[in-house]
């Protein structure tokens, strides 16, 4: 009964309904918790889905908060993009999962949607190794250029591999 | 005989390398400038130098041993990234916390707050030249300083605002001390305007510098005094209230160009504002406990372990295990004093999160840097990084 209840709030939430009504085939789930909501959608067609989400009237996503990844691993499909996405006009916010896949870890950047995507996708190409089609400048951000890895992987072994000082390996 | 045509001047651009080790980079950011004589072509900023792993690191702490770990990403606003992240875990757990302790908090970030954009003043002062405000607005911030060793022993990394209230409730002097503080503040502010709002030098040198437009700091993603210095009133203690700030009246100082002058006036302008709010919140704090009394989320007090069993009990438990949160996940930001900051928590279940993101203003602020100084002329470039606020630890985390 609970479940239900929380699931009539989703589908009520403006943007929830118009991304459904739009893009049927693209979503995959929506839910709220908190009453933050989030909707989970396919990473083919997301381009259009964030184009629409900060142009259609009712919605106006203009401000893109935050653009991180999670790992799931042992969970597949392992990693999820997530976008939070704020309304400046209308005051509300949306949180936007996309699941990604270990073996081809890509998808589509949102630096045409959002300029300011382009450090936030820097920093989870870095950290996550996610690769983002038609990023203007994908370079590690944070680590040094020659380092090998994505820190913020599970699989990442914390603290067990010696890092000396290398003047060979520096630039 | 005739002279040949004068050949063509041929100019080449300069790479110059700025920082990480320059004062006026405000810690260890890098520049690398391209320049056409005196004009900045193209400005690619290279940050990671202080990357230490925050948001690894917190992934392998419980949800209580995270707090101190925040204090050192923005390390001159301690107290907001506290507060920022005990939200996001309160939200998490589904916490109400205490009136008093909503107050006290609300008197703590905006101390903080003003703490801060004293620290700005001071060296974007000191970056331009003008070396007197650096010592008047550190001699206040001394006095915040002592207001928050009074309260919880440490200076500055204080980790004072825990889940579900504070660390320890105020102690007797220390609101007569606070109300010292409220009665000169107004007036250095004053002086603070005295020496730089009208000084001909820092007019020329901040108005018309480093303009960003309303439309761009909202796509590349400004917040706090940035993206209010160019004139969008959005402010998150307005927009979306917490901590009871719906209760106080104050106001969202505006600014009209966007230039760096504009960013100095919003700034000044917020820390009486922030003054006019800890003055409501310190005459309207009420009698009542500081933090919840669910030894489940908060430690014990001292009196309920000398008396109670089960206090001790839970006490135990919550220093050597911590505590489980449900499965979910919360986003809940807050205007700190660099813009908003918010912690994204994704808990599996267990007692440590699972992934735990901090949203960091500095980091997405200084991505406005290459767009404002592209095309300007490198000698305001001091003023424009200075203009931003940004801190390093919290860019680099």
């Amino acid at each position: 009964m609970e479940q239900e209840e929380a699931l009539s709030v989703a589908e009520e939430f403006v943007a929830t309904r118009k991304v459904r009504e739009r893009f049927p085939e693209w979503v995959l789930e929506s839910t709220v918790f908190r009453g933050e909501h989030t909707l989970v959608g396919r990473r083919e067609g997301i381009g259009p889905v964030l184009a629409f989400l900060r142009d259609d009237p009712e919605l106006r996503f203009d401000f893109l908060a935050d653009l991180t990844a999670v790992d799931h691993l042992p969970r597949q499909p392992r990693f999820l993009v997530v976008y939070h996405l704020k309304s400046l006009p209308h005051n509300h916010r949306l949180r936007v999962k996309v699941p990604v896949p270990e073996e081809d870890p890509e998808i589509e950047t949102a630096t045409g949607v959002w300029p300011g995507a382009e450090w936030l996708e820097r920093e989870v190409y870095d950290l996550f190794g996610i690769r983002f089609r038609n990023h203007p400048d994908l370079r590690r951000i944070l680590m040094p250029d020659e380092w090998e890895g994505h820190p913020l992987r599970k699989d990442f072994p914390m603290g067990k591999v010696a890092v000396n000082f290398d003047k060979t390996r520096g630039k | 005989m005739a002279h040949p045509a004068a050949p063509e001047i041929r100019t080449e651009t300069m790479v110059l390398n700025m920082g990480p080790q320059h004062p006026s980079t405000h810690g260890v950011l890098r520049l690398v400038l391209e320049l056409d004589g005196e004009t900045i072509i193209r400005c690619v900023p290279h940050i990671g130098y202080l990357h230490t792993g925050f948001e690894n690191t917190f992934e392998d702490k419980t949800f209580h041993q995270v707090i101190p770990i925040t204090d050192r990403m923005d390390y001159l606003a301690p107290l907001s990234n506290n507060l920022a992240y005990c939200l996001a875990v309160e939200k998490l757990l589904g916490l109400e916390v205490p009136e008093r302790a909503q107050y006290l908090r609300v008197i703590l970030v905006e101390l903080q707050r003003i703490a801060s954009h004293l620290v700005w003043l001071g060296t974007h002062g000191l970056d331009l030249g003008a070396v007197t405000p650096f010592w008047h607005t550190f001699r206040e911030r001394d006095m915040i300083l002592d207001l928050f060793e009074g309260i919880s022993g440490v200076r500055m990394m204080t980790s004072h605002i825990r889940i579900g209230g504070l660390a320890l409730d105020i102690l007797p002097g220390w609101a007569d001390q606070l109300r010292e503080f409220l009665r000169i503040f107004p007036k250095r502010v004053d002086d603070y305007e005295g020496l730089l709002t009208r000084n001909r030098i820092w007019v020329q040198r901040t108005q018309g510098i480093g303009v960003l437009s309303a439309a761009d700091a909202i796509a590349l993603g400004v917040s706090g005094p940035v993206l209010r210095a160019s004139g969008v009133a959005h402010d998150l203690r307005k927009a979306e209230p917490y901590c009871g700030y719906e209760r106080f009246d104050f106001e969202v100082p505006v600014g009209q160009n966007g230039d760096v002058y504009d960013r100095y006036r919003v700034r000044l302008a917020e820390m009486r504002q922030s003054h006019r709010i800890i003055t409501q919140a310190l005459e309207g704090l009420p009698e009542g406990d500081f933090k919840i009394r669910d030894w489940r989320y908060t430690l014990p007090t001292r009196q309920e372990i000398k008396t109670s069993m089960e206090a001790l009990i839970f006490h135990f438990k919550f220093v050597s295990e911590g505590f489980s949160a449900p499965v979910g996940e919360v986003y809940r930001p807050i205007e700190g004093p660099k813009g908003e900051i918010g912690f994204y928590i994704v808990s599996d279940g267990g007692r440590k999160p699972w992934r735990c993101r901090v949203r960091p203003p500095s980091f997405v602020n200084l991505q406005a840097l290459p767009k404002i100084a592209e095309g300007r002329l490198i000698a305001d470039l001091v003023a424009m990084i200075g203009s931003i606020d940004i801190v390093l630890g919290e860019v680099d985390r």
